[in-house]
């Protein structure tokens, strides 16, 4: 892949504007995904803190830091602000930053759109944040919002409704620029099969969320309806059904699973081949994979509700559809275990992090396949099990990949090399507490221990000690990781073009950093 | 296409996206002030709210149409604008599938279950017939008859969508006064239609709360009433762009998105017609 670099201009006019008010107005991509990168950063520890409250509340048996109130707000929230405070945030700044520069383009196909899409962002933060200080607290009907808790809940859950309603808006404006950008906005030569694998990630994960985001809305928008005025869409006395919000909410909810993974596998299936010094194995079948596990999302949403009293052979289509989206994940796994086959490896911190990515995904992988398994599910549905289960898939795939990522593009965003010794360190010591805070909660599951209960019975003491103690310290290994970004921003080893030697693509022919305008003629690509 | 240079328009920085989040979160707060802190502090939020979204979506569409007139948009910008309209058409169509789920959902599901043996203990004497307002609301209600305004509004809307394609056949011809009165008869024909589904709502013999009968009408006409509004809205915008000379036969794209989502709002109604009112 080789790339004439259009950018040779750049230079003279490369004026980015100082000062923090910029941002306010900004029509630049890069900016954008700046501000997306640090906002997922803040609710990353946002969300983390009310991790901790929770960890602390179950350290042991009893109630002693928070009242059971308080501790399903914690757990709603928390659900909600990594979701889509840090989780989505967090990809779409890598989309901004990442997809004009790989495809060519001289920013995002709607650039005035795409800074709104970012600012819908903080005022939908403070409504689901601030509901914690209203009266009788924040939403504690867990982030799936079911009636009738969340029909009977008081303001906040009208806050985080409306919440909800705007950051759907937003992502809905963000993937319609990402998908136009994508289709559009490609430098000559750069068909579609010929794409950098993030970027078909995201154009997939961009179709997801245009498909059910608007879903999400209508259902929030009944449960708005069913809580002021009158209607009785969730209410079986009026010829509703509490089980119909369900079927909505994951008819949305299960696409929402890949819409925080499919950009993960992308970022993943660009560090691999990296450090492995090898091209991606198997290139079109991943994006075969991509598309079918995206197909599959939306017929598997029948998973996460086992337990409500679907008829046997709905049970049994949700069971099997769920298990065949094992083969494309599974496609993936091995094409990225090909890759390294034999490659020339070596393991910088992004490289580390793919590879736990790999190791660690593919045990939540699994535990999701047993999950899977009707007649299982039916005695782990609600234990610990599914919280290991979806920490395995979402820290150690989606945060891992975020992670990776960013010491992958740092050189390349800031102009200095990140410090690798302390890179390495944070891997590692976020890897065992990680690890430490929730492979024991798969024992805890299988032994009975419900979630979202602040209490247990004193034989999960011990367990529960242990994810706490790992809790803890993974919410302070985070805090390395600031100080790495905050340190390769301020200064470091100067970051050549090209810092990795194993790299292809477009974004690696600009300079680091990157100037503020770039391909602003289209680069023609071989 | 118009454009010296043939370059991706970037826009310079703007402060429209900033002034919607703005807008956008005082119509957030004025709603959570109206149904819990007081009706004055609720209304006036929400006042302020529509005030700024008014300002920016004048502001923001006053910039992009003379950015169009001014020839900054070259063919590549308009594609953009293409595919971003479409996916907007079809995130409108997934908003809509959430409340027709809902309606097939009670019809096929909720209300015969609520029916069948295992619920007689619970509702003894239930008939799950459609439509339905549930096993325990009582109220004496009429659903609406599928032949009287709703078989006008459907001509209405269908005539509606000729009228739009004889106005962009217009356009294309550089018929100016033909384009204007085919604008206008759609206009015309979409406020008809929204006189006639306000007359159909005062005279219901039920209501929003008259069990999931009443929820999914109501909501199902409702959204798309509310959709039709913003339609007519657009309309208006297009025919006094016309008027004022906008537009040329080749590139008119404004036009053409407005009669894309006109389309579509006259689809969701056949499907509302059919599965709403006559079957």
């Amino acid at each position: 892949m080789e790339a004439t670099q259009g950018h040779a201009h750049d230079d003279h006019h490369d004026h980015a504007p100082q000062g923090f008010g910029h941002y306010f107005t900004t029509t630049n991509h890069k900016d954008i995904g700046s501000l997306y990168l640090w906002f997922s950063m803040i609710m990353f520890f946002v969300g983390g803190f009310m991790a901790l409250v929770i960890r602390a509340e179950l350290f042991q048996p009893g109630i002693q830091i928070v009242n059971p109130d308080v501790f399903n707000q914690l757990t709603t929230i928390h659900a909600l602000v990594m979701i889509f405070g840090a989780v989505m945030p967090g990809f779409v700044g890598f989309a901004n930053w990442q997809i004009p520069l790989m495809v060519g383009a001289s920013d995002m196909a709607f650039a005035r759109m795409n800074n709104w899409s970012f600012w819908l962002m903080p005022p939908a933060a403070i409504l689901l944040v601030g509901s914690f200080l209203v009266p009788g607290g924040a939403a504690g009907s867990g982030w799936t919002l079911y009636p009738p808790l969340s029909v009977q809940g008081g303001m906040s859950v009208d806050m985080t409704i409306l919440a909800v309603h705007i950051m759907g808006a937003s992502s809905i404006m963000g993937s319609i620029n990402i998908i136009t950008t994508i289709l559009n906005m490609r430098a000559p030569g750069m068909t579609l099969m010929r794409m950098p694998m993030f970027v078909w990630t995201w154009l997939i994960t961009a179709y997801l969320l245009i498909a059910v985001m608007p879903v999400l809305a209508g259902a929030v928008t009944m449960l708005l309806t069913d809580r002021h005025f009158g209607t009785h869409f969730f209410n079986a006395a009026g010829g509703g059904d509490p089980t119909m919000f369900m079927h909505i909410f994951w008819f949305f909810g299960h696409p929402e699973v890949y819409i925080m993974i499919l950009p993960a596998f992308g970022i993943i299936s660009h560090i691999i081949p990296t450090f492995a010094r090898k091209p991606l194995f198997g290139y079109a079948s991943m994006v075969y994979a991509t598309a079918s596990i995206a197909l599959l999302s939306f017929i598997v949403w029948g998973h996460h509700m086992f337990t409500v009293g679907m008829p046997a052979a709905g049970n049994l289509f949700f069971m099997y559809a769920t298990m065949l989206i094992a083969v494309p994940t599974g496609v993936k796994v091995f094409n990225w275990i090909a890759t390294m086959w034999k490659g020339s490896m070596t393991f910088e911190t992004p490289m580390l992090f793919a590879v736990g990515f790999v190791s660690l995904f593919t045990i939540g992988g699994f535990s999701g396949l047993v999950c899977a398994i009707t007649p299982v599910d039916i005695t782990i549905h609600n234990t610990y099990y599914v919280v290991a289960h979806f920490h395995y898939v979402l820290f150690s795939g989606a945060i891992y990949s975020i992670m990776g990522g960013a010491y992958f593009w740092l050189p390349k965003w800031t102009g200095h090399m990140y410090d690798e010794k302390l890179g390495k360190v944070h891997f590692w010591l976020t890897t065992i507490f990680f690890n430490l805070t929730f492979f024991p909660q798969h024992f805890l599951g299988l032994a009975g221990m419900p979630r979202r209960i602040p209490d247990y019975a004193p034989q999960f003491t011990e367990f529960n000690q242990i994810s706490s103690i790992g809790a803890f310290g993974l919410g302070i290994s985070q805090l390395l990781f600031l100080y790495v970004v905050i340190k390769c921003i301020r200064g470091g080893v100067k970051a050549p073009a090209k810092p990795w030697e194993g790299a292809e693509g477009l974004e690696w022919t600009v300079p680091s950093p990157a100037p503020y305008h770039t391909f602003e003629t289209p680069p023609s690509f071989h | 296409m118009n454009s010296a240079h043939d370059v991706y328009y970037v826009p310079a920085p703007s402060k429209w996206p900033v002034v919607g989040s703005t807008a956008l979160f005082l119509l957030a707060l004025g709603v959570i002030n109206l149904l819990h802190v007081g009706r004055t502090q609720g209304l006036m939020l929400l006042i302020a709210g529509f005030a700024v979204l008014t300002y920016m979506l004048f502001g923001w569409f006053g910039t992009v149409i003379s950015e169009s007139e001014g020839g900054k948009y070259n063919a590549q910008v308009d594609a953009s604008f293409r595919w971003a309209m479409g996916w907007f058409i079809f995130s409108e169509v997934m908003f809509f599938a959430a409340f027709f789920g809902a309606l097939f959902y009670a019809r096929q599901l909720s209300v015969p279950l609520l029916g069948d043996i295992d619920n007689t203990l619970l509702w003894p004497g239930f008939k799950p017939n459609w439509p339905s307002e549930g096993p325990y609301l009582t109220t004496p209600f009429h659903p609406m008859a599928a032949w009287g305004i709703p078989a006008i509004n459907t001509l209405l809307l269908l005539s509606s969508g000729v009228t739009v394609t004889w106005a962009h056949w217009a356009l294309k011809k550089n018929n100016r006064s033909q384009l204007i009165m085919g604008l206008a008869a759609t206009i015309a024909l979409g406020l008809l239609f929204l006189v006639l589904q306000i007359s159909e709502y005062g005279e219901a013999a039920f209501s929003l709360s008259t069990g999931v009968y009443g929820a999914t009408f109501f909501m199902l006409t409702g959204f798309h009433g509310f959709h039709v509004t913003l339609g007519t809205l657009m309309l208006i915008v297009i025919l006094g762009r016309s008027a004022k000379g906008h537009f040329t036969p080749e590139h008119h794209f404004a036009f053409e998105a407005v009669s894309w989502y006109w389309h579509f709002v006259d689809v969701v109604w056949l499907g509302l017609f059919i599965f709403v009112y006559w079957l």
